[in-house]
């Protein structure tokens, strides 16, 4: 079964950013938080709560749709793959994504695109984060 | 900065409004943290000059290892004290040392005073001065709100650190408030802004930090946040936080109550950590990269009109040294008394240790006749919050003379007006939450920065039960953790987390990053900080030796019985013998 990133339990999250280090060390080797595909933001300052903006894995991605290359490729359990070498930077999946899930890597050229590794689930201190099992098959709308 | 072999600095000259940058390699034997900020103080500091004189540096400096590993979370200040005239040190967390982090600066030294306010924007790619002549005035809270929205397009990535209007009426314990829930809290960083006419610092960091050697460094990372995840760290700091412990010092009699009449406080258990989590607590939060949590916020409602029901909610944080400072050392025996005392020194921007026990003395100098009601203008009580809410912000703007005084310190007021018995300060600076015995009241005094985490005395006292160490063996206990506390702090790591990085921890998080380095090294470099601490307390005419306690904390006993006075001396001089040999490093 392919498994998919959920941010199921937010209301235990402590604004640590562990996640966004741990992506961003994992997968682009880089102690910026910048380079996190999870983003982790409090809304409304401080005082406010924590949000988290991720992707949706969606079975019909925005983001694919958009891409002029065919770099973003649908991936099993929903969401998509990074062909980077397809990809010329448009940015046209950055504006793609309704919820803001796809940033942009200034220094590559390149967005940042989650593969739902769950890396950033395994080292959540406080178990806001979750990798869950999904159905195989690739495209649809569920 | 890691992988690079200098330290990198930012200088900030406030008058000329120009800035420039320093790549420092003989830095680097200083590590990071207090002890590059201890060395750019000594060059930058004029010891000549009154602490709040214009040329005077306030330094900020992150540490060798900061943010790359978990809980390596904070930022120290280091300046000259207004409230001391010596050695000022302060540490705060939040996201700030991320920030600089990735800003690419090691250190921000910030020197000579704006004509104007101003508000700092510091980034990898400039530095901005900002003006700030319309929020001067503004409480801590309002200045940050309004600085987040001027920058909003720079997301989370961001810190913001500002004054309030202690600071800016230059009373001497006023603070700097980090990221609305952080601060650098004792010493008195508030009024050297606010005499440079700096209200606040917003630090932006962006750019990109690759990791040279991946699989080594996360090998490393894993274990360290392993380590703390695993341990008990989690439950003591992140369930109740600090104030747990406001049960069982209360129950051993350290808790200091009623400025000190007493060390146990007759309502603990309605103030306790698990009160106030189970009717106050609303959220918990992190520095960034620390996985504990520690940071508890209470919630509290408060009637603002008579009629129709007029109703706000409120949210502070609260800890340990909060609840006791503006709790039972003035004989609140409810949190939601102590939340609304929280946040009135909040919003003016002072430090809550320094704020409660000057209000503890001014309490007893007014019962006892020392002042009179024309000084304090309102009547304090023990135990009587809305005139307490006055006071604060009395000192604050420093309504008369006596709050004048009072904002210079308990100190400096018992001395201008009586009372220096129990003026309850410890070589200066207003007194923290333990009356657990010697190690915790020597030790404080003899701290660098009179702080009771120079040490931790308090530990020391717990650990060598009973109080029968020698002043001998005491000074060598409060000696030893002094001096490896400095290499802690050139990490810089929270403090609650010293026992997750043990000497081989910290060398292998170094050889990860590729700083080869040696456990005698590190010893070294502990020394080092050291000796250069000692050099800025001598050159600003400290002297251990003129060091001289208020004699309360040999009337109301201690964790450890009463402590006798000549004993605590004794202990203070051997202290002060053994600094001999730092004068040669």
């Amino acid at each position: 079964m392919a498994k998919v990133l959920r941010a199921g339990n937010m209301s235990k999250c402590i604004g640590c950013y562990t996640c966004m280090f741990i992506c961003a060390g994992v997968n682009m080797h880089n102690h910026s938080i910048q380079k996190s595909c999870i983003k982790i933001r409090t809304y409304g300052g401080v005082s406010g709560k924590f949000v988290e903006t991720v992707c949706q894995s969606c079975r019909d991605p925005a983001c694919a749709e958009s891409c002029p290359t065919g770099a973003l490729v649908l991936r099993k359990g929903g969401g998509v793959t990074l062909e980077a070498y397809k990809c010329i930077g448009c940015r046209r999946c950055v504006t793609a994504c309704r919820i803001k899930a796809v940033d942009f890597d200034e220094e590559l050229n390149k967005p940042i695109i989650c593969h739902h590794c769950g890396m950033c689930a395994r080292y959540c201190p406080h178990g806001c984060l979750s990798l869950q099992e999904t159905q195989d098959y690739i495209g649809g709308v569920l | 900065m890691i992988y690079q072999k200098a330290i990198r600095v930012l200088f900030i000259d406030m008058q000329a409004q120009k800035i420039r940058i320093e790549e420092r390699s003989d830095l680097k034997i200083y590590l990071g943290g207090v002890g590059v900020a201890s060395k750019l103080l000594e060059e930058n500091m004029h010891p000549e000059l009154p602490p709040l004189d214009p040329a005077q540096p306030i330094v900020f400096a992150i540490g060798a290892l900061s943010t790359i590993y978990p809980v390596l979370t904070k930022t120290v200040a280091m300046f000259i004290s207004p409230l001391t005239g010596e050695l000022g040190e302060s540490y705060a967390g939040g996201r700030m040392a991320m920030t600089m982090f990735l800003a690419g600066y090691d250190a921000v030294v910030i020197y000579g005073k704006s004509k104007k306010p101003v508000y700092l924007t510091i980034s990898a790619n400039d530095v901005i001065f900002n003006d700030a002549r319309a929020v001067w005035k503004k409480g801590s809270d309002n200045v940050g709100r309004i600085i987040r929205d001027e920058e909003r397009k720079y997301g989370g990535k961001r810190s913001i650190i500002r004054i309030g209007p202690a600071g800016e009426n230059l009373v001497s314990y006023a603070c700097v408030t980090v990221d609305r829930y952080r601060h650098f809290g004792r010493l008195g960083l508030g009024a050297v802004f606010g005499s440079k006419l700096l209200k606040a610092v917003s630090v932006v960091g962006d750019r990109s930090a690759p990791i040279e050697n991946f699989k080594e460094y996360f090998k490393v990372y894993r274990m360290i946040y392993d380590k703390c995840t695993d341990t008990d760290l989690m439950s003591k700091y992140h369930d109740a936080g600090t104030p747990i412990n406001i049960e069982p010092l209360n129950e051993l009699g350290g808790l200091p109550t009623l400025n000190l009449r007493q060390g146990s406080f007759e309502h603990a258990d309605k103030v306790s950590g698990d009160a106030f989590s189970q009717n106050y607590l609303t959220r918990k939060m992190a520095c960034t990269g620390c996985p504990v949590g520690c940071i508890h916020i209470g919630q509290f409602r408060r009637k603002f009109a008579e009629h129709g029901y007029e109703y706000e909610t409120i949210s502070v944080g609260y800890d340990y040294e909060l609840i006791f400072a503006l709790g039972t050392f003035l004989g609140l025996a409810s949190p939601n008394d102590i939340l609304e005392l929280i946040e009135e020194v909040e919003l003016v921007g002072m430090d809550s240790m320094s704020a409660g026990v000057a209000l503890g003395w001014a309490t007893e100098a007014l019962e006892k006749g020392i002042v009179t009601l024309d000084d304090t203008l309102v009547p304090l009580k023990f135990g009587h919050l809305s005139e307490y809410r006055e006071a604060v912000r009395h000192i604050a703007n420093r309504k008369n003379e006596f709050y004048t005084n009072l904002g210079k310190g308990v100190k400096h007021a018992a001395e201008t007006y009586g009372g220096t018995e129990f003026a309850m300060h410890i070589a200066g600076n207003e007194m923290p939450g333990y009356h657990t015995g010697y190690g915790a009241l020597v030790g404080t005094a003899a701290g660098a920065r009179h702080s009771h985490l120079c040490n931790g005395g308090y530990s020391i006292d717990q650990s060598m039960k009973g109080g029968s160490a020698s002043p001998e063996d005491m000074a060598d206990a409060l000696l030893k953790e002094e001096v490896e506390r400095c290499m802690l702090n050139s990490l810089i790591m929270c403090l609650f987390a010293r026992k997750v990085y043990d000497r081989p921890t910290i060398l292998s998080a170094f050889a990860a990053v590729g700083e080869e380095m040696t456990d005698s090294e590190l010893t070294d470099v502990s020394r080092r900080i050291y000796a250069t601490k000692l050099r800025i307390k001598k050159a600003l005419g400290f002297d251990l030796k003129n060091v001289r306690f208020p004699k309360r904390f040999f009337e109301t006993p201690s964790m450890l019985g009463v402590l006798d006075e000549n004993t605590a001396y004794e202990i203070l001089l051997k202290y002060r013998e053994k600094l001999a040999e730092f004068e040669t490093i």
